[in-house]
């Protein structure tokens, strides 16, 4: 008996029970430093609703932090407001405000810092500079987050989930506004991005600077400064996603450069100044993606080679496509193009002569942009005309020689 | 002057060309809207039909309906009314039925079929493009007393503001195009009616084009509730100035 008791006791000591530690603005701790320093490691920390102030606060030990009726921790504009630097935190239900705003440091709602096992979990980001900053972490998940940005609607604001050298982070069903990109990944790798609503950032909906390997799908990219931009990476997976309303001088739904291996396969373009502009592109395939009602359906650059467009449907676009130069090495084939007026003679569903997407026009007005006055006009519509029996000024190699018929249904 | 053009009225309703004219447009636009699923689209094509068909029908009809309708213009000015008087009502008369056809004939299947913002600049476009080449007919045709030389100029004017006029544009663009030619631009397009026309329903249509950086400078000017006075203040002159003048010459013409 004396031994079974000496046995739990140790047992006890050693693997101690997660405790539970109430804040409230009533209870013994009132504040979340308080509540940090008298926790043990996987301790839970249960926050009643209320105003916290909570400036600069560093998790430093595996916890779980759960909000009850969304508890707000308020920053006062002075410093970020939490700061997680352990592994294995949870964090579920916690509107964080008022982080301080300014150029001289990323000021964050909510940093993770060389931390692996992190989630965090249906929080609200107010009024914050950065929302969510993730840096040298791994194995990280954001679930279910908003977060509206400070100085909302101008230039000087910062991201809403922004990564710097993670890996394995998980980024799904949030809604991001009014920042200035709505995630963004800079050395980012093997992280998947899906179901997000990403909407009036200054800049980009998603931006991807160097980073491999990751895959974003089903999210949603509306109204954004620029769409989506995904720069200088390697092997980026972009499935299912829409890209609409995107409106503006320089504006696209999906800019790439220096791209490098990637597949876009499914995505909706819609609406947008220009769909897709591929600046330096190699090796990239676009498959079954629907371009409609664009200004441009896609700007592909002369610098792109070994491209792949394939059972793409292009309808209502003003133009479908425009370059710069002569393009090399890229295959269009068996896309579907409104504009086509050839025949299928042997009913294969595939027309018998070639369709070239760029149209003399677009070539006219890329090299004189006034002539954009003459848009619709019979005399142009005679000189596409004229310029498709006999091509000597559009590129001789853009050019599908397999359109199809019929539009592909939208699956 | 009234009664002038409800005669002419009268005298056009049994000619039956307007009556064919009009069951063309309503079959054109009811097969246009019927065969796209998309309404916007068909917009876009029923656009080349208003911006080169409808001017066409406008001048060669009025044009040919002056001429024969000559000897009762001789006839009234043989009575107690000023010449000022007859050539307005004639042209009342004439631009009231042409508008009329033209509404009928686009105006409905646009109203069934797509009763967008972009529909009604199509339709008010058509209108006033339909009265500004009823008047230039009416300068054509004042001026030249012979029907073939008449008819001959009136097709001359059509042709050059539909086709001609857009080439030398081009033309002129390519020349200068190191140059800043954005107040050009605008300068060359209130030359020509038909170009207003189509900026017009244009700043409804391609507005994701427009919003490019080529297109900003149209969408600045043309986009803005100035733009959309001074596109109006334009065409308006387009339906007057040709009459003014037809008017000056009618009044010291030796019929």
């Amino acid at each position: 008996m004396r031994y079974i008791l000496f046995i739990s006791f140790l047992a006890a000591s050693l693997f101690p029970k997660a405790e539970v530690i109430t804040l409230c603005n009533q209870c013994e701790i009132k504040e979340l430093k308080q509540a940090i320093t008298v926790s043990k490691p996987f301790d839970t920390l249960l926050i009643k609703s209320g105003i916290y102030t909570c400036i600069n606060e560093t998790i430093n030990k595996p916890l779980t932090i759960i909000g009850e009726n969304l508890p707000a921790l308020d920053g006062q504009s002075k410093d970020e407001v939490l700061v997680v630097m352990s592994d294995n935190v949870n964090i579920t239900g916690i509107e964080v405000r008022n982080s301080k705003c300014g150029s001289m440091k990323d000021f964050a709602g909510l940093r993770v810092f060389k931390s692996r096992y992190v989630k965090i979990e249906n929080c609200v980001l107010n009024n914050t500079y950065f929302g969510i900053y993730l840096s040298d972490s791994k194995h990280i998940l954001v679930k279910n987050c908003k977060s509206k940005g400070a100085n909302y609607g101008k230039s000087d604001t910062g991201n809403g989930i922004h990564l710097w050298k993670c890996d394995s982070v998980t980024i799904e069903d949030n809604h991001l506004e009014g920042h200035r990109d709505g995630i963004y990944l800079e050395f980012a790798k093997h992280c998947y991005i899906q179901n997000n609503y990403c909407e009036k950032n200054f800049r980009y909906g998603v931006h991807f600077m160097f980073s491999d390997n990751d895959t974003y799908e089903n999210n949603t990219f509306t109204n954004n400064g620029t769409g989506v931009a995904v720069m200088y990476s390697k092997g980026v997976h972009m499935f299912n996603n829409k890209f609409e309303n995107n409106w503006g001088d320089a504006s696209y739904g999906l800019l790439l450069k220096d791209m490098t291996n990637g597949i876009i396969r499914g995505n909706i373009f819609e609406s947008n100044t220009v769909g897709v502009t591929m600046e330096g592109g190699t090796n990239m395939r676009f498959e079954k993606n629907n371009f409609i009602k664009n200004g441009y359906a896609m700007k592909v650059m002369a610098n792109c080679r070994l491209d792949t467009f394939i059972r793409n449907n292009f309808s209502g676009n003003t133009f479908d496509a425009s370059t710069n130069g002569e393009l090399k090495e890229n295959l269009f084939e068996n896309n579907y193009w409104d504009k086509y007026e050839g025949y299928d003679l042997n009913h294969d569903k595939v027309g018998d002569i070639p369709y070239r997407p760029v149209s003399l026009y677009s070539v006219l007005v890329e090299q004189m942009p006034y002539a954009v006055m003459l848009m619709r006009s019979f005399t142009i519509d005679i000189l596409n005309r004229a310029e498709k029996n006999i091509p000597s000024i559009v590129p001789e190699t853009f050019v599908d020689d397999k359109p199809l018929m019929k539009m592909i249904s939208k699956k | 002057m009234f009664k002038i053009s409800k005669y002419v009225i009268y005298d056009i309703l049994r000619s039956k060309v307007l009556i064919a004219y009009t069951l063309f447009l309503l079959a054109v636009s009811f097969a246009l809207f019927s065969l796209e699923t998309d309404g916007a689209k068909s917009v876009v094509s029923l656009l080349s039909i208003v911006l080169i068909i409808v001017p066409l029908i406008s001048v060669v009809f009025t044009t040919t309906y002056f001429y024969n309708a000559y000897e009762f213009i001789e006839l009234l000015v043989a009575q107690p009314l000023s010449r000022n008087t007859i050539l307005l009502g004639e042209f009342l008369g004439v631009a009231v039925s042409m508008t009329a056809a033209f509404l009928i004939g686009i105006g409905i299947p646009v109203l069934i079929y797509s009763p967008t913002a972009t529909g009604g600049v199509l339709l008010l476009s058509g209108v006033v493009l339909t009265l500004s080449f009823v008047s230039i007919a009416f300068f054509s045709s004042v001026a030249m007393r012979d029907k073939a030389k008449g008819i001959g100029m009136s097709l001359l004017l059509w042709f050059y503001f539909a086709v001609i006029y857009d080439a030398i544009v081009l033309g002129i663009l390519f020349s200068f195009s190191d140059y800043p030619l954005d107040k050009v631009v605008i300068a060359l397009a209130s030359l020509n009616p038909i170009d207003m026309a189509r900026i017009m329903v244009l700043m409804k249509l391609d507005i994701s084009a427009l919003m490019g950086f080529t297109g900003a400078v149209y969408k600045q000017f043309f986009g803005s509730s100035f733009g959309l006075l001074y596109t109006m203040a334009i065409m308006l002159v387009w339906i007057i100035l040709p009459l003014i003048v037809a008017v000056r010459i009618f009044k010291k013409k030796n019929l």
